[in-house]
Protein backbone atom coordinates (compact mmCIF):
# COMPACT_ATOMS: atom_id res chain seq x y z
CA UNK A 1 0.00 0.00 0.00
CA UNK A 2 1.21 3.15 -1.26
CA UNK A 3 1.76 6.25 1.14
CA UNK A 4 -0.97 8.15 2.35
CA UNK A 5 0.32 10.90 4.44
CA UNK A 6 4.04 11.62 5.40
CA UNK A 7 5.85 13.75 8.27
CA UNK A 8 8.41 15.55 7.40
CA UNK A 9 11.55 15.83 9.88
CA UNK A 10 12.17 19.58 9.91
CA UNK A 11 16.10 20.98 10.29
CA UNK A 12 16.41 24.84 9.72
CA UNK A 13 17.78 24.31 6.24
CA UNK A 14 14.11 22.05 5.67
CA UNK A 15 12.07 24.23 7.17
CA UNK A 16 13.63 27.11 4.70
CA UNK A 17 12.93 25.21 1.74
CA UNK A 18 9.30 23.96 2.49
CA UNK A 19 8.62 27.56 3.17
CA UNK A 20 9.90 28.53 0.02
CA UNK A 21 8.44 25.68 -1.99
CA UNK A 22 5.19 25.87 -0.26
CA UNK A 23 4.81 29.77 -1.31
CA UNK A 24 5.71 29.08 -4.81
CA UNK A 25 3.54 25.85 -4.80
CA UNK A 26 0.62 27.38 -3.21
CA UNK A 27 0.64 30.71 -5.97
CA UNK A 28 1.30 28.62 -8.94
CA UNK A 29 -2.11 26.90 -8.10
CA UNK A 30 -3.82 29.99 -7.04
CA UNK A 31 -2.59 31.27 -10.59
CA UNK A 32 -3.22 28.24 -12.76
CA UNK A 33 -7.28 28.97 -11.30
CA UNK A 34 -7.68 31.85 -13.84
CA UNK A 35 -6.16 29.60 -17.16
CA UNK A 36 -9.23 30.18 -19.22
CA UNK A 37 -10.96 32.51 -17.26
CA UNK A 38 -8.36 35.46 -17.67
CA UNK A 39 -9.45 39.07 -18.82
CA UNK A 40 -8.05 38.60 -22.07
CA UNK A 41 -6.27 36.00 -23.74
CA UNK A 42 -2.51 37.34 -23.46
CA UNK A 43 -3.13 37.65 -19.84
CA UNK A 44 -4.20 34.15 -19.74
CA UNK A 45 -0.87 33.01 -21.27
CA UNK A 46 0.79 35.43 -18.96
CA UNK A 47 -0.80 34.31 -15.17
CA UNK A 48 -0.50 30.55 -16.94
CA UNK A 49 3.22 30.99 -17.77
CA UNK A 50 3.48 33.00 -14.41
CA UNK A 51 2.06 29.73 -12.59
CA UNK A 52 4.54 27.57 -14.37
CA UNK A 53 7.68 29.45 -13.54
CA UNK A 54 6.29 29.26 -10.04
CA UNK A 55 5.73 25.32 -9.90
CA UNK A 56 9.09 24.93 -11.43
CA UNK A 57 11.02 26.66 -8.55
CA UNK A 58 8.71 24.83 -5.92
CA UNK A 59 9.76 21.88 -7.87
CA UNK A 60 13.22 22.25 -6.81
CA UNK A 61 12.72 22.99 -3.68
CA UNK A 62 11.06 20.43 -2.73
CA UNK A 63 14.08 18.47 -4.28
CA UNK A 64 16.32 20.19 -2.14
CA UNK A 65 14.51 19.67 1.28
CA UNK A 66 13.63 16.13 0.08
CA UNK A 67 17.56 15.55 0.16
CA UNK A 68 18.58 17.89 2.98
CA UNK A 69 15.77 15.82 4.97
CA UNK A 70 17.23 12.66 3.88
CA UNK A 71 14.46 10.22 4.25
CA UNK A 72 13.62 9.16 0.85
CA UNK A 73 10.58 12.31 0.30
CA UNK A 74 10.75 13.62 -3.34
CA UNK A 75 9.07 16.02 -4.59
CA UNK A 76 5.26 14.56 -5.22
CA UNK A 77 5.43 13.44 -1.57
CA UNK A 78 6.59 16.88 -0.13
CA UNK A 79 3.39 18.34 -2.14
CA UNK A 80 0.73 15.57 -2.04
CA UNK A 81 1.36 14.11 1.35
CA UNK A 82 1.34 16.51 3.94
CA UNK A 83 -1.15 17.93 5.48
CA UNK A 84 -2.84 21.77 5.98
CA UNK A 85 -0.55 22.19 9.08
CA UNK A 86 2.36 21.21 7.56
CA UNK A 87 2.44 23.81 4.86
CA UNK A 88 4.49 26.75 5.25
CA UNK A 89 3.38 29.22 3.29
CA UNK A 90 2.94 32.86 3.36
CA UNK A 91 -1.17 33.34 4.27
CA UNK A 92 -0.74 36.27 1.71
CA UNK A 93 -0.74 33.51 -1.13
CA UNK A 94 -3.16 31.68 -0.57
CA UNK A 95 -6.20 34.38 -0.30
CA UNK A 96 -8.12 33.40 -3.02
CA UNK A 97 -8.09 34.95 -6.45
CA UNK A 98 -11.19 37.49 -6.41
CA UNK A 99 -10.90 39.64 -8.94
CA UNK A 100 -8.44 40.89 -11.72
CA UNK A 101 -6.98 43.84 -9.33
CA UNK A 102 -6.55 41.56 -6.52
CA UNK A 103 -4.70 38.97 -8.64
CA UNK A 104 -2.30 41.95 -9.57
CA UNK A 105 -1.93 43.64 -6.01
CA UNK A 106 -1.06 40.00 -4.40
CA UNK A 107 1.22 39.13 -7.30
CA UNK A 108 2.81 42.50 -7.19
CA UNK A 109 2.92 43.06 -3.52
CA UNK A 110 4.94 39.38 -3.03
CA UNK A 111 7.12 39.79 -6.42
CA UNK A 112 8.32 42.88 -4.31
CA UNK A 113 9.76 40.58 -1.63
CA UNK A 114 10.66 37.75 -3.09
CA UNK A 115 12.71 39.21 -5.98
CA UNK A 116 15.53 41.00 -3.97
CA UNK A 117 15.31 38.42 -1.72
CA UNK A 118 16.36 35.82 -4.34
CA UNK A 119 19.15 38.33 -5.87
CA UNK A 120 20.41 38.31 -2.18
CA UNK A 121 20.62 34.68 -2.46
CA UNK A 122 22.49 34.28 -4.82
CA UNK A 123 25.81 33.99 -3.39
CA UNK A 124 24.53 32.11 -0.77
CA UNK A 125 26.53 29.02 0.98
CA UNK A 126 24.23 26.56 -0.04
CA UNK A 127 25.34 25.81 -3.55
CA UNK A 128 21.79 24.40 -4.35
CA UNK A 129 20.07 27.34 -3.23
CA UNK A 130 22.30 29.57 -4.79
CA UNK A 131 21.61 27.44 -7.97
CA UNK A 132 17.86 27.63 -7.86
CA UNK A 133 18.03 31.41 -7.23
CA UNK A 134 20.07 31.92 -10.36
CA UNK A 135 16.93 30.96 -12.39
CA UNK A 136 14.63 32.35 -10.29
CA UNK A 137 15.46 35.88 -9.86
CA UNK A 138 15.40 36.02 -13.49
CA UNK A 139 11.89 34.60 -13.64
CA UNK A 140 10.36 36.95 -10.67
CA UNK A 141 12.01 40.22 -12.08
CA UNK A 142 9.80 39.17 -15.03
CA UNK A 143 6.91 38.72 -12.73
CA UNK A 144 7.73 42.05 -10.48
CA UNK A 145 7.57 44.14 -14.17
CA UNK A 146 4.44 42.29 -15.38
CA UNK A 147 2.11 42.92 -12.59
CA UNK A 148 3.84 46.26 -11.63
CA UNK A 149 2.58 47.57 -14.92
CA UNK A 150 -0.89 46.10 -14.28
CA UNK A 151 -1.15 47.92 -11.36
CA UNK A 152 -0.36 50.96 -12.38
CA UNK A 153 -2.45 50.24 -15.54
CA UNK A 154 -5.96 49.46 -13.20
CA UNK A 155 -5.06 52.07 -10.29
CA UNK A 156 -4.68 55.05 -13.17
CA UNK A 157 -7.02 53.55 -15.46
CA UNK A 158 -11.00 53.93 -14.79
CA UNK A 159 -12.99 55.25 -11.78
CA UNK A 160 -13.73 51.70 -10.92
CA UNK A 161 -10.35 49.68 -12.20
CA UNK A 162 -9.22 52.56 -9.55
CA UNK A 163 -11.59 51.50 -6.77
CA UNK A 164 -10.87 47.95 -7.46
CA UNK A 165 -7.46 48.13 -7.07
CA UNK A 166 -7.43 50.47 -3.86
CA UNK A 167 -9.71 47.59 -2.20
CA UNK A 168 -7.50 44.73 -3.10
CA UNK A 169 -4.48 46.91 -1.45
CA UNK A 170 -6.75 47.57 1.57
CA UNK A 171 -7.79 44.07 1.77
CA UNK A 172 -4.26 42.35 1.32
CA UNK A 173 -1.90 44.83 2.88
CA UNK A 174 -2.57 43.11 6.59
CA UNK A 175 -0.69 40.43 5.38
CA UNK A 176 2.56 41.78 3.81
CA UNK A 177 3.59 42.31 7.51
CA UNK A 178 4.34 38.16 7.35
CA UNK A 179 6.89 38.31 4.71
CA UNK A 180 9.21 40.14 6.68
CA UNK A 181 9.43 37.61 9.59
CA UNK A 182 13.29 37.66 10.67
CA UNK A 183 14.90 33.70 8.90
CA UNK A 184 16.23 31.36 11.65
CA UNK A 185 19.38 32.69 12.98
CA UNK A 186 21.52 29.67 12.39
CA UNK A 187 20.62 30.36 8.58
CA UNK A 188 21.52 33.89 8.35
CA UNK A 189 24.36 33.14 10.52
CA UNK A 190 26.21 30.63 7.78
CA UNK A 191 25.27 32.48 5.08
CA UNK A 192 22.23 30.29 3.66
CA UNK A 193 20.24 32.59 2.61
CA UNK A 194 18.71 36.48 3.01
CA UNK A 195 17.33 37.83 5.74
CA UNK A 196 14.14 39.21 5.15
CA UNK A 197 14.10 42.42 7.68
CA UNK A 198 17.73 43.63 5.49
CA UNK A 199 15.04 43.64 2.38
CA UNK A 200 12.13 45.82 3.88
CA UNK A 201 13.63 49.09 2.76
CA UNK A 202 13.96 47.71 -0.77
CA UNK A 203 10.74 46.77 -0.72
CA UNK A 204 9.43 50.06 0.74
CA UNK A 205 10.87 52.25 -2.13
CA UNK A 206 9.48 49.57 -4.88
CA UNK A 207 5.89 49.68 -3.75
CA UNK A 208 5.77 53.47 -2.83
CA UNK A 209 7.28 54.13 -6.19
CA UNK A 210 4.93 52.22 -8.37
CA UNK A 211 1.60 52.91 -5.77
CA UNK A 212 2.64 56.46 -6.48
CA UNK A 213 2.45 55.64 -10.77
CA UNK A 214 -0.65 54.36 -10.27
CA UNK A 215 -1.86 57.22 -8.22
CA UNK A 216 -3.24 54.55 -4.97
CA UNK A 217 -2.85 55.35 -1.48
CA UNK A 218 -0.58 53.23 0.63
CA UNK A 219 -2.82 51.59 3.20
CA UNK A 220 -1.54 52.34 6.92
CA UNK A 221 0.55 49.67 8.94
CA UNK A 222 -1.71 48.34 11.47
CA UNK A 223 -2.21 44.99 12.63
CA UNK A 224 -0.14 41.97 10.81
CA UNK A 225 -1.66 38.92 10.11
CA UNK A 226 0.91 35.78 11.35
CA UNK A 227 1.32 32.04 11.39
CA UNK A 228 1.88 30.95 8.24
CA UNK A 229 5.48 29.18 9.12
CA UNK A 230 3.89 27.79 11.77
CA UNK A 231 0.95 25.92 9.85
CA UNK A 232 -1.43 28.01 11.30
CA UNK A 233 -3.51 29.17 8.08
CA UNK A 234 -6.45 31.34 7.00
CA UNK A 235 -9.72 29.22 6.19
CA UNK A 236 -8.91 29.38 2.47
CA UNK A 237 -5.76 26.36 2.34
CA UNK A 238 -7.79 23.76 3.21
CA UNK A 239 -10.00 23.58 0.21
CA UNK A 240 -6.95 24.95 -1.85
CA UNK A 241 -5.31 21.88 -0.72
CA UNK A 242 -7.76 19.39 -1.19
CA UNK A 243 -7.94 20.34 -5.25
CA UNK A 244 -4.21 19.94 -5.25
CA UNK A 245 -3.75 16.95 -3.53
CA UNK A 246 -7.20 14.73 -4.18
CA UNK A 247 -5.96 12.54 -6.50
CA UNK A 248 -2.96 11.07 -4.55
CA UNK A 249 -5.02 10.97 -1.74
CA UNK A 250 -7.74 8.90 -3.14
CA UNK A 251 -5.30 7.05 -5.08
CA UNK A 252 -2.51 6.78 -3.02
CA UNK A 253 0.97 6.20 -5.58
CA UNK A 254 -1.31 6.52 -8.57
CA UNK A 255 0.88 7.53 -12.00
CA UNK A 256 0.16 7.84 -15.44
CA UNK B 1 35.83 0.76 -28.60
CA UNK B 2 37.80 3.90 -26.94
CA UNK B 3 35.81 5.70 -24.33
CA UNK B 4 37.14 8.85 -27.19
CA UNK B 5 35.49 7.26 -29.83
CA UNK B 6 32.35 6.44 -27.53
CA UNK B 7 32.06 10.41 -26.13
CA UNK B 8 32.41 11.79 -29.44
CA UNK B 9 29.21 9.38 -30.92
CA UNK B 10 26.74 9.73 -27.36
CA UNK B 11 27.63 13.46 -27.68
CA UNK B 12 27.15 13.56 -31.43
CA UNK B 13 23.61 11.45 -30.89
CA UNK B 14 22.76 13.63 -27.99
CA UNK B 15 23.53 16.97 -30.07
CA UNK B 16 20.97 15.84 -32.32
CA UNK B 17 17.86 16.10 -30.09
CA UNK B 18 15.57 19.50 -31.07
CA UNK B 19 13.67 21.73 -28.56
CA UNK B 20 9.83 20.11 -29.01
CA UNK B 21 8.70 23.38 -28.85
CA UNK B 22 11.18 25.13 -31.36
CA UNK B 23 12.23 22.32 -33.57
CA UNK B 24 14.62 23.83 -35.35
CA UNK B 25 17.02 24.13 -32.74
CA UNK B 26 19.02 21.05 -31.19
CA UNK B 27 20.14 21.11 -27.51
CA UNK B 28 23.50 21.86 -28.46
CA UNK B 29 22.12 24.91 -30.48
CA UNK B 30 20.55 26.04 -27.04
CA UNK B 31 23.58 24.99 -24.89
CA UNK B 32 21.37 23.07 -23.06
CA UNK B 33 23.66 20.08 -23.17
CA UNK B 34 26.62 20.54 -21.29
CA UNK B 35 28.16 17.18 -20.40
CA UNK B 36 28.59 13.51 -21.74
CA UNK B 37 31.28 11.44 -19.98
CA UNK B 38 32.03 7.81 -19.77
CA UNK B 39 31.85 6.06 -16.50
CA UNK B 40 32.16 2.52 -15.23
CA UNK B 41 28.11 2.08 -15.29
CA UNK B 42 27.35 3.40 -18.74
CA UNK B 43 27.22 7.32 -20.56
CA UNK B 44 25.86 9.71 -18.69
CA UNK B 45 24.41 13.24 -20.57
CA UNK B 46 24.69 16.42 -18.30
CA UNK B 47 21.67 18.55 -19.08
CA UNK B 48 20.63 21.98 -17.83
CA UNK B 49 17.15 23.29 -18.05
CA UNK B 50 16.51 26.44 -19.87
CA UNK B 51 13.81 28.15 -17.67
CA UNK B 52 12.44 26.63 -13.96
CA UNK B 53 8.82 25.34 -15.28
CA UNK B 54 10.22 24.09 -18.92
CA UNK B 55 7.64 21.29 -19.50
CA UNK B 56 9.93 20.83 -22.35
CA UNK B 57 12.55 19.76 -20.14
CA UNK B 58 10.74 16.06 -19.62
CA UNK B 59 10.60 15.34 -23.09
CA UNK B 60 14.25 16.35 -23.80
CA UNK B 61 15.13 13.96 -21.36
CA UNK B 62 13.30 10.95 -22.67
CA UNK B 63 14.80 12.34 -26.37
CA UNK B 64 17.95 12.09 -25.33
CA UNK B 65 17.66 8.26 -23.75
CA UNK B 66 16.20 7.42 -26.85
CA UNK B 67 18.61 8.71 -29.08
CA UNK B 68 21.37 6.84 -27.22
CA UNK B 69 19.15 3.96 -27.64
CA UNK B 70 18.81 4.16 -30.76
CA UNK B 71 23.10 4.63 -31.37
CA UNK B 72 23.46 1.24 -29.64
CA UNK B 73 24.98 3.03 -26.96
CA UNK B 74 23.43 1.56 -23.52
CA UNK B 75 23.31 1.80 -20.64
CA UNK B 76 23.36 5.80 -21.05
CA UNK B 77 20.94 8.15 -18.49
CA UNK B 78 20.82 11.69 -18.44
CA UNK B 79 21.22 13.95 -15.23
CA UNK B 80 20.23 17.82 -14.95
CA UNK B 81 22.65 19.97 -13.35
CA UNK B 82 21.34 23.40 -12.10
CA UNK B 83 24.49 25.21 -11.37
CA UNK B 84 25.94 26.86 -13.31
CA UNK B 85 22.22 28.08 -14.48
CA UNK B 86 21.11 28.01 -18.46
CA UNK B 87 21.63 31.77 -19.79
CA UNK B 88 20.50 32.74 -23.51
CA UNK B 89 24.10 33.91 -23.72
CA UNK B 90 25.01 30.19 -24.29
CA UNK B 91 22.53 30.17 -27.20
CA UNK B 92 25.47 29.50 -30.13
CA UNK B 93 25.73 31.97 -33.07
CA UNK B 94 24.24 29.48 -35.80
CA UNK B 95 20.90 28.81 -33.60
CA UNK B 96 20.35 32.33 -33.21
CA UNK B 97 20.30 32.29 -36.57
CA UNK B 98 18.61 29.18 -37.64
CA UNK B 99 16.11 31.07 -34.90
CA UNK B 100 15.63 34.19 -36.90
CA UNK B 101 15.38 32.19 -40.23
CA UNK B 102 12.80 30.13 -38.31
CA UNK B 103 10.45 33.94 -37.26
CA UNK B 104 11.45 33.87 -34.09
CA UNK B 105 13.82 36.95 -32.59
CA UNK B 106 17.28 36.01 -31.23
CA UNK B 107 17.41 36.82 -27.37
CA UNK B 108 19.25 40.06 -27.13
CA UNK B 109 23.20 39.29 -26.00
CA UNK B 110 24.30 39.69 -22.58
CA UNK B 111 21.86 38.36 -20.27
CA UNK B 112 22.73 41.16 -17.58
CA UNK B 113 19.85 42.85 -15.41
CA UNK B 114 20.47 45.79 -18.20
CA UNK B 115 19.53 43.75 -20.90
CA UNK B 116 16.26 42.13 -18.48
CA UNK B 117 14.77 45.81 -17.93
CA UNK B 118 17.07 47.72 -20.42
CA UNK B 119 15.69 49.70 -23.47
CA UNK B 120 13.57 46.60 -24.89
CA UNK B 121 14.10 46.27 -28.80
CA UNK B 122 13.87 43.37 -31.25
CA UNK B 123 14.50 43.43 -34.63
CA UNK B 124 11.79 41.84 -36.83
CA UNK B 125 12.70 38.62 -38.24
CA UNK B 126 10.63 38.64 -41.03
CA UNK B 127 11.55 42.38 -42.54
CA UNK B 128 14.39 43.19 -40.74
CA UNK B 129 13.08 46.53 -38.79
CA UNK B 130 13.94 48.08 -35.90
CA UNK B 131 10.16 49.33 -35.58
CA UNK B 132 8.78 47.02 -33.34
CA UNK B 133 6.44 47.27 -30.42
CA UNK B 134 6.02 44.27 -27.45
CA UNK B 135 2.31 43.11 -27.11
CA UNK B 136 2.82 41.37 -24.16
CA UNK B 137 5.57 39.99 -21.55
CA UNK B 138 4.21 36.54 -22.38
CA UNK B 139 4.18 34.51 -24.88
CA UNK B 140 3.30 30.96 -26.77
CA UNK B 141 5.74 28.83 -24.41
CA UNK B 142 7.35 30.17 -20.81
CA UNK B 143 10.62 31.07 -22.79
CA UNK B 144 9.19 33.95 -25.49
CA UNK B 145 7.45 37.29 -25.61
CA UNK B 146 5.24 38.57 -27.94
CA UNK B 147 5.86 41.10 -30.26
CA UNK B 148 4.71 42.88 -33.49
CA UNK B 149 6.66 44.50 -36.57
CA UNK B 150 5.01 48.31 -37.16
CA UNK B 151 6.97 48.19 -40.65
CA UNK B 152 5.54 44.99 -41.60
CA UNK B 153 2.61 44.46 -39.67
CA UNK B 154 3.42 40.93 -38.47
CA UNK B 155 3.34 39.45 -34.98
CA UNK B 156 6.82 37.67 -33.99
CA UNK B 157 7.56 35.32 -30.77
CA UNK B 158 10.62 36.72 -29.51
CA UNK B 159 13.28 34.55 -27.33
CA UNK B 160 12.98 36.34 -23.82
CA UNK B 161 16.28 37.25 -22.48
CA UNK B 162 17.38 35.38 -19.73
Amino acid sequence: MATTSIQVAETPLVRLALQRADDALVLGHRLSEWCGHAPVLEEDIALANLALDLIGQARELYALAGEAEGAGHDEDQLAYLRNERAYRNLLLLEQPNGDFALTIARQFLYAAFIDPWWRATLHATHPGLAAIAAKAEKETAYHLRHSAEWLIRLGDGTPESHRRAQEALDRLWPYTGEMFEPAEATLVADGVCADPPGLRETWNATVDAVLAQATLQRPKDGWMQTGGRAGRHTEHLGPLLAELQYMQRVLPGAVW
Amino acid sequence: MTNNNLRQRAWDAAAAVVDPEIPVLTIADLGVLRDVAVTPDGVEVAITPTYTGCPAMNMITLEIELALDRAGIRPARVKTILSPAWTTDWMTEDGRRKLREYGIAPPPAAASRRALFGADSAACPHCGSADTEKLSEFGSTACKALWRCRACREPFDQFKCH
